[in-house]
């Protein structure tokens, strides 16, 4: 019965991986690319010149293939907490729909609206009325990812929160507590400015490759002008924030930070790894390569001296630095479940003396209820070497497009683009690097906060529907046929409109 | 306003945003009858562009009933979601390909080819109503399923709610009761496609078609629908006494809360007027404000099915397998908390559905025609 548990966790986990994956390659495209589009169709607006309607059109072409897409894989997401994750779904449904519910309120609708004016208005509205559209479809898609992105900072940073003995689940105590917790802001603004990355670097890549084949030169060259500004404003504020998430996530987080930086002793003044290999063992001889001495320590807790704990400190404990054993915590957390158990078994009986004594007692353990549902210590850790790998390679990319934004904007200006054969091949492949740095993301957060559906409250394995892994491992491998064969689809449509360039002289409208 | 009614005006939200929703599902009625009510290539192009503008706002309101619902009554969105697995996955299935099909069906190169997407516009267009109906239907059947909150504290197996078919939903489909629904919501979803298309279409051979498929339409959506009402009328339904908040079978319950909420009888009663007044217009005048009626029609009378089955001491989510786990607007609702912060929240949606109505409008003012598409390469 143990092992057909797991099993089922683990084929959930496989199901929303898999959508929340694909969803993402979609999404950070979208986001960037609305606003490219809304900058274009407003120069078209204030100028009238045909040759920005044609780009404009061009690129919202390609939106509009994406951003299907992106909403077919993002309607799964949604209703996959109730799907496969049930249990989560009830015992923090008071906190987790909200955003939800205001993101399809608030946003999700101003973008939905005015897409389809974005698309249609051409002629059929007015102009200013069909500019601003396009603006609104940008606001709104953006808006949509900050309810989204609030929900998620409330998993991995249970704000605003309370548990509720009575009702056997977490309640919100206060919604602004949620909605502005550090986590949700430093999140949000990572993650849509390294989305407006991806716009940019879409852009780029589609006009270097035009260039290169002499093609819709003037095209490709104000578009790459346009995309190297943005992206280079969004990529210095991508690296940025990322330094402020992970000064949050040293406080929030610890057991993520480390294995981040697959530090499993912690230390005063501890090193920053920059280039090298992870060996298996599981203390601070684990690193061969190049550090940067007590960077860590500045990263975490601006304080070169700060003590950063490690996967072992968190794991076995650390007096010195008042930190709990995991097995404490393990245990301190069984005492909450069952009191929790014998509370609501008081209180059944009318016998209030023992419910209040037993409502304490839970109360004082609450902050290692999550614990209690672990068997192994050892469960606690995440996968280090996912974690630390993708960490590293998703930092050193997000320096390569500051560069590469930085040289491109130089050489545009000075009018050499053209002949620069080698910044348009790396241009070209310098997407598929922009989607392998935002799906490095989102492992980072993600499989960096494992055992976790909420940080210290609900562990995955707390979480999930009663259902059998065959109905899971079936609909698993539905929707990645599914999604796949979308995928290819989307790929080739996208691939063929690109070969066909933009439209000729914009005279069909 | 206390929590009983915050629990109230959140029901009744919820169930706005499923009878909008209805209403909006016109966009799949209209992809089951691409075939049907085209002649030509340009005909069918027209049918799909018409609805085509349209598909994404029923989609959002799906996204957003479902948020609503979560956000405002989480112990049905975990029960029913992780229970009916086998329903509401086939329901997202469908709309999954759904969403690419509009903008891919045309595009070159597009890897499954135009007949393909137009197939999945069809079987969304079949399913999505078909299903949703069945499922709502069970607001009125029951399904089995329990719910124990105590499961929490069990670590080896601390799943609250449980499914107790092995059939994870898809056993409502056998139900008359639920089946009833279900065809008439189809042929409802059908009627009110053919209605805007004779609102939204310039093609004269596409309205005088609509207008006769409209009265074979008819007639099947008010045999199932004077069946499911006949039925759910005469049954007993899931009464809750309001002192000891226990379930309990009650002989007439539907057609008691019918009476005792008068104010929802007259809804009901306007509803039906409404979609038949509609029907009226659409296929024996072909006049294009028959989706009107229709469309408000359809809004009252979900809105009414839906505050009978949740409404007056009743629980909206029975379980037949164990009664006293069945769920109601008090026992499945959100914190008063968190309705309060979310009542906040709705007051902004009167603004959300003026610029949805705005936005609509504008791009409406021409109607759907040839020399329209002919010269938009922005066309599905």
């Amino acid at each position: 019965m143990e092992h057909f548990d797991l099993a089922l966790v683990d084929w959930s986990r496989a199901q929303f991986a898999l959508t929340a994956l694909y969803h993402w390659i979609f999404v950070p495209l979208t986001l960037g690319l609305s606003f490219i589009v809304a900058f274009m169709h407003t120069i078209y607006y204030k100028t009238r010149d045909e040759e920005w309607k044609i780009m404009t059109r061009f690129w919202m072409k390609l939106f509009g293939i994406n951003f299907a897409i992106g909403v077919a894989t993002g309607i799964i997401l949604e209703f996959e907490f109730g799907l496969n994750w049930s249990n989560y779904s009830w015992i923090v449904g008071d906190i987790f729909g909200a955003p939800l519910a205001i993101e399809g309120i608030l946003a999700f609708f101003l973008e939905s609206s005015f897409i389809a004016i974005m698309f249609f208005g051409w002629d059929r509205v007015s102009k200013k009325f069909h500019m601003l559209s396009s603006w609104f479809v940008a606001i709104g898609s953006n808006l949509s990812a900050l309810w989204i992105l609030i929900a998620n900072a409330w998993m991995q940073n249970p704000t605003g929160t309370a548990f509720n003995a009575d009702t056997a689940r977490n309640e919100m105590v206060n919604f602004f507590d949620i909605a502005l917790s550090p986590t949700a802001v430093f999140k949000f603004l990572h993650t849509v400015s390294q989305s407006y990355v991806i716009g940019a670097l879409f852009v780029i890549s589609i006009s270097a490759w035009f260039i290169l084949k002499n093609r819709h030169l003037l095209f490709a060259r104000k578009s790459i002008i346009i995309a190297s500004v943005f992206g280079l404003l969004a990529s210095v504020f991508v690296s940025i924030t990322g330094d402020s998430s992970s000064f949050n996530i040293a406080h929030t987080q610890p057991m993520k930070l480390a294995a981040m930086e697959a530090l499993y002793d912690g230390e005063e003044s501890a090193d920053l790894y920059v280039v090298g290999l992870l060996n298996k063992n599981k203390d601070n001889t684990n690193f061969k390569g190049i550090k940067i001495p007590g960077m860590l320590s500045i990263m975490a807790f601006r304080n070169a001296d700060a003590f950063v704990p490690g996967v072992n400190d968190i794991l076995n404990g650390n007096e010195e630095q008042g930190i709990l054993s995991a097995e404490s915590r393990i245990e301190k957390g069984k005492i909450a479940i069952k009191a929790l158990a014998d509370y609501k078994q008081a209180r059944k009986e009318g016998n209030d003396e023992l419910a209040d004594q037993k409502l304490k007692e839970f109360e004082t353990n609450y902050s290692h209820f999550g614990y209690g549902f672990f068997k192994d210590k050892e469960e606690i850790v995440p996968n280090v070497p996912l974690t630390f790998y993708s960490f590293h390679i998703m930092v050193a990319l997000g320096l390569f497009f500051i560069l590469l934004f930085a040289w491109l904007l130089y050489v545009s200006l000075k009018d050499r683009l053209v002949k620069n054969k080698l910044l348009l091949i790396i241009s070209l492949w310098s997407l598929l690097l922009g989607y392998i740095a935002t799906e490095l993301g989102w492992i980072v957060a993600e499989v960096g906060r494992q055992p976790w559906t909420i940080q210290d409250l609900l562990p995955v394995t707390a979480s999930t529907s009663h259902l059998s892994v065959g109905s899971v491992q079936t609909t698993f491998f539905m929707f990645f046929a599914l999604f796949s064969v979308l995928l290819i689809a989307e790929i080739k449509i996208l691939i063929t409109q690109i070969k066909k360039g933009p439209e000729k002289g914009g005279s069909h409208v | 306003m206390s929590y009983e009614a915050l629990q109230t005006y959140w029901w009744i939200i919820v169930s706005l945003l499923a009878a909008l929703l209805v209403f909006l599902m016109f966009v799949q009625g209209g992809q089951t009858l691409l075939r049907q009510l085209s002649k030509t290539e340009i005909e069918r192009s027209l049918l799909v562009n018409s609805i085509g503008r349209r598909w994404d706002t029923t989609f959002t309101t799906l996204v957003t009933f479902g948020g609503a619902f979560f956000a405002s009554f989480p112990l049905f969105y975990s029960t029913s979601f992780g229970g009916a697995y086998w329903v509401w996955t086939l329901i997202l299935f469908s709309f999954i390909i759904q969403a690419v099909s509009y903008e891919y069906r045309t595009k070159a190169n597009n890897f499954l080819g135009r007949k393909t997407y137009d197939t999945f516009l069809f079987v969304n267009g079949l399913l999505a109503p078909l299903l949703i109906g069945t499922a709502v239907g069970s607001f009125f059947t029951g399904s089995e399923f329990s719910v124990n909150r105590l499961n929490i504290t069990n670590i080896a197996d601390p799943v609250i709610s449980r499914w107790e078919t092995a059939s994870h939903g898809l056993e409502a489909a056998l139900n008359i009761t639920n089946l009833s629904l279900g065809l008439a919501l189809l042929f409802l979803s059908r009627i009110l496609a053919m209605l805007y298309f004779i609102n939204n279409i310039d093609n004269d051979s596409i309205i005088k078609r609509s207008a006769k498929t409209l009265r074979y339409c008819s007639s099947a959506f008010l045999v199932f629908f004077l069946l499911f009402l006949a039925l759910i009328l005469t049954k007993e339904g899931f009464a809750i006494d309001p002192g000891t908040r226990l379930v309990y079978m009650e002989k007439f319950k539907y057609l008691h809360n019918l009476i005792e909420m008068p104010i929802v009888l007259i809804m009901f009663l306007a509803g039906v007027v409404g979609v038949l007044y509609g029907i009226f217009l659409g296929s024996f005048k072909s006049s294009s404000r028959g989706i009107w009626f229709a469309g408000a029609g359809t809004v009252l009378t979900v809105l009414a099915l839906l505050m009978l089955a949740g409404l007056n001491n009743t629980a909206f989510y029975p379980s037949t397998f164990d009664l006293q786990s069945s769920l109601s607007i008090r026992n499945a609702s959100s914190s008063e908390y968190t309705l309060k912060v979310m009542g906040w929240v709705s007051l902004l949606v009167p603004i959300v559905i003026a610029y949805i109505w705005y936005a609509w409008k504008s791009l409406n003012k021409k109607k759907v025609s040839e020399s329209d598409l002919e010269n938009d390469s922005m066309k599905y």
